[in-house]
């Protein structure tokens, strides 16, 4: 039982320590993080420029069209972060996965 | 006061119809036998459905996930019809006929939680859960405390919600089907029995599915044909819609919804937040194979619930041309006065003049459709917190056999069933704005930053986990308490002593910070040992080392 334990514990360490398993934490951080902030902050933005400068989405989009900039912009917002969204599962699909498999490989 | 009304409103969008419906009781319809006969095919189809996943729930892994064996496409369909409630249809839309681009900018807070999600959840959810979300949180804290706590607030968050779909359910479909609003509160309580306890998550997951694409499918239909009365012109949409609109050309920029920041503030924290404390749709993450489906599941249904608001967003404003002229569609025929069946008809309204009685009863019978779909859910998630959660893990220290676990499983589903009937015939004439707010309010104050900080910060302890948790969930209790939905609209005081709608702006970060507080100025042993297991969790989190695998049918 506690043989088990250590094996297990040190298999853990083991992979902790690879240099890949941290090249893998730490680009995934890297992008998901960035990719949130994008999200978050554009979002943000978004909802800054409509409480205080509602003028700006309220322009129309060329002269004599009923359409204003606000229009595209909201659309904007939901079609870039989710275009962001389809990124990070690729990325994460191929070659993050790809780290993580070849790492518990080498580890076998 | 009335500057509040249509934020309310866009509040209940996301959820059911009860906000707007629940003031004014819905009056009675004659019975729709087109919607009826649409309605009852769809019973039949999914009833055929949860017979066959009868037969394929054999454990408890099939109860609670179907068995890990749901494809990211398949999950993604399912996620985005766990979302998009039958009022996202009709609220959202109402919302856009009424207040025009405002209806916009509360659309887009209903979906920015979901890329957020993808980032920094989805993935760690599937390699560190196995059934519930509480899996996750107590995986290096005290097994018994934490996961009753979480048990708690899903159960908190399950209930709230089922009352007010029950409530939406049955003024939609009195006025729809002219059903008797007792009579469609236990039609739907019912059918969401059935389907649970016979087909556990496989059933709902496909019952979930088959109404995201009706949903999906319905409202792009309606949509094409409002555009077609346009020459499938935006352009020549916008300027009908200003000239008929009593604002005018102000439906086409930020309006006096926005008027005051704060208020804006707390309400899309609490959405872009409290999507990821809902237990039913956090659920859906452990019914694929692995990381990648997971992933995948939540690019589709974002894609889904994004296309689904655009279209939405058209049918709002098609309607202000095609329904808000039409004398038919207004009571006494009066285009200033109130809309035939209440202000959140208007997509229904514009079915019937674009598509005809036909086309009418169809979406009238998507509509039951989605809400019984969601309840579904509701009820697998919460019935899964009290027999995984409290029986099996707490109760019984893990030592329950899956047949033990599966009985529980099914009476917690039958008593959440009674619960959500009882309640939903009891609040009837109530308004229950309020629970909107709390369910969102607890998911985003409570769930959330306990599940986060479980997910990413090695200095959590089970004792900031506790107190944070409590804290966000009594903040979040009594700022609902004390806001206009309760203060003044159920208790009759005159003015609220909280004056805005959600809670989570302030009880959110409150819970964040007690978490971290108490966490770093706990010394214990225990404490110490949850720290040192956050590396072991680390590991799993990355490479789903461990982590529970699909069973194969």
């Amino acid at each position: 039982m506690s043989q088990t334990e250590t094996s297990h514990a040190q298999r853990y360490a083991r992979i902790r320590n690879h240099p890949k398993f941290q090249e893998l934490a730490r680009s995934r951080a890297r992008l998901a993080w960035t990719l949130t902030a994008l999200v978050l902050g554009g979002y943000y933005l978004f909802m800054l420029v409509v409480a205080f400068f509602p003028q700006w989405l309220h322009t129309p989009l060329e002269t004599g069209s009923q359409l204003t900039v606000g229009i595209p912009a909201a659309a904007a917002v939901i079609v870039l972060s989710w275009l962001l969204t389809g990124w990070y599962v690729r990325v994460a699909n191929t070659r993050f996965d790809a780290l993580s498999a070849d790492l518990l490989e080498e580890l076998q | 006061m009335k500057r509040l009304a249509p934020l309310v409103s866009a509040l209940l969008a996301l959820a059911p119809l009860a906000a707007n419906a629940a003031p004014m009781v819905a009056e009675k319809q004659p019975i729709n036998l087109h919607a009826i006969a649409m309605f009852f095919v769809f019973v039949v189809a999914t009833l055929m459905i949860t017979w066959w996943a009868a037969r394929q729930t054999k454990s408890t892994s099939d109860f609670y996930t179907a068995g890990g064996g749901i494809s990211g496409f398949q999950n993604g369909l399912a996620i985005a019809g766990d979302y998009m409630s039958a009022a996202t249809l009709l609220g959202l839309s109402s919302l856009v006929f009424a207040k025009g681009y405002d209806g916009f900018v509360y659309t887009v807070a209903f979906f920015v939680g979901w890329p957020v999600i993808t980032f920094l959840m989805a993935e760690r959810l599937r390699n560190l859960g196995k059934y519930t979300f509480a899996d996750i949180v107590s995986y290096r804290l005290d097994q018994t405390r934490i996961r009753t706590f979480a048990a708690f607030g899903s159960l908190t968050v399950v209930c709230c919600y089922l009352v007010v779909q029950m409530v939406g359910a049955g003024q939609l479909i009195k006025l729809l089907f002219g059903l008797d609003y007792s009579t469609a509160v236990m039609v739907v309580g019912v059918l969401m029995l059935v389907y649970v306890i016979f087909g556990g998550m496989i059933a709902t997951t496909w019952v979930q599915i088959i109404k995201a694409v009706l949903l999906l499918a319905g409202g792009t239909t309606l949509a094409g044909l409002a555009l077609a009365e346009f020459g499938f012109s935006l352009e020549t949409l916008a300027a009908r819609a200003v000239e008929s609109h009593a604002i005018g050309w102000n439906i086409m920029g930020p309006g006096s919804m926005l008027a005051d920041p704060i208020n804006a503030a707390s309400l899309s924290l609490g959405l872009v937040f409290g999507i990821a404390g809902l237990p039913h749709i956090l659920m859906r993450f452990f019914t694929v194979p692995n990381a990648k489906e997971a992933r995948k599941s939540v690019f589709y249904a974002t894609g889904f619930i994004g296309f689904f608001f655009l279209v939405v967003m058209v049918l709002g404003y098609a309607a202000i041309v095609i329904v808000g002229r039409d004398p038919q569609f207004f009571v006494d025929g009066d285009l200033s006065g109130a809309l035939v069946g209440g202000g959140n008809m208007v997509a229904m309204h514009l079915a019937k003049a674009v598509g005809g009685n036909l086309f009418l009863g169809f979406l009238s019978a998507v509509a039951f459709a989605t809400i019984l779909a969601v309840v579904a859910g509701l009820a697998l998630a919460g019935a899964s917190a009290i027999s995984h959660d409290l029986y099996a893990t707490v109760l019984r220290k893990g030592q329950a056999s899956e047949r033990e676990e599966m009985r529980v499983t099914r009476f917690a589903t039958i008593g959440l069933g009674i619960v959500a009937i009882g309640l939903g015939i009891l609040f009837e004439k109530q308004n229950v704005a309020f629970l909107v707010g709390l369910t969102f309010g607890i998911a985003a104050s409570t769930n959330f930053p306990v599940l986060i900080m479980a997910m990413y910060w090695k200095g959590l302890t089970t004792r900031g986990a506790l107190l944070g948790g409590f804290a966000g969930l009594i903040s979040a209790l009594t700022l609902v308490i004390l806001s206009p939905a309760v203060w003044v609209a159920v208790l009759g005081n005159a003015e609220a002593v909280y004056p805005y709608d959600h809670p989570a702006l302030f009880s959110m970060p409150l819970a964040f910070i007690v978490i971290v507080l108490v966490s770093k100025l706990d010394n214990s042993a225990r404490a110490a040992r949850e720290r040192d297991a956050f590396d072991d969790q680390f590991v799993r989190a990355q490479t789903g080392l461990g982590a529970a695998t699909a069973s194969s049918h």
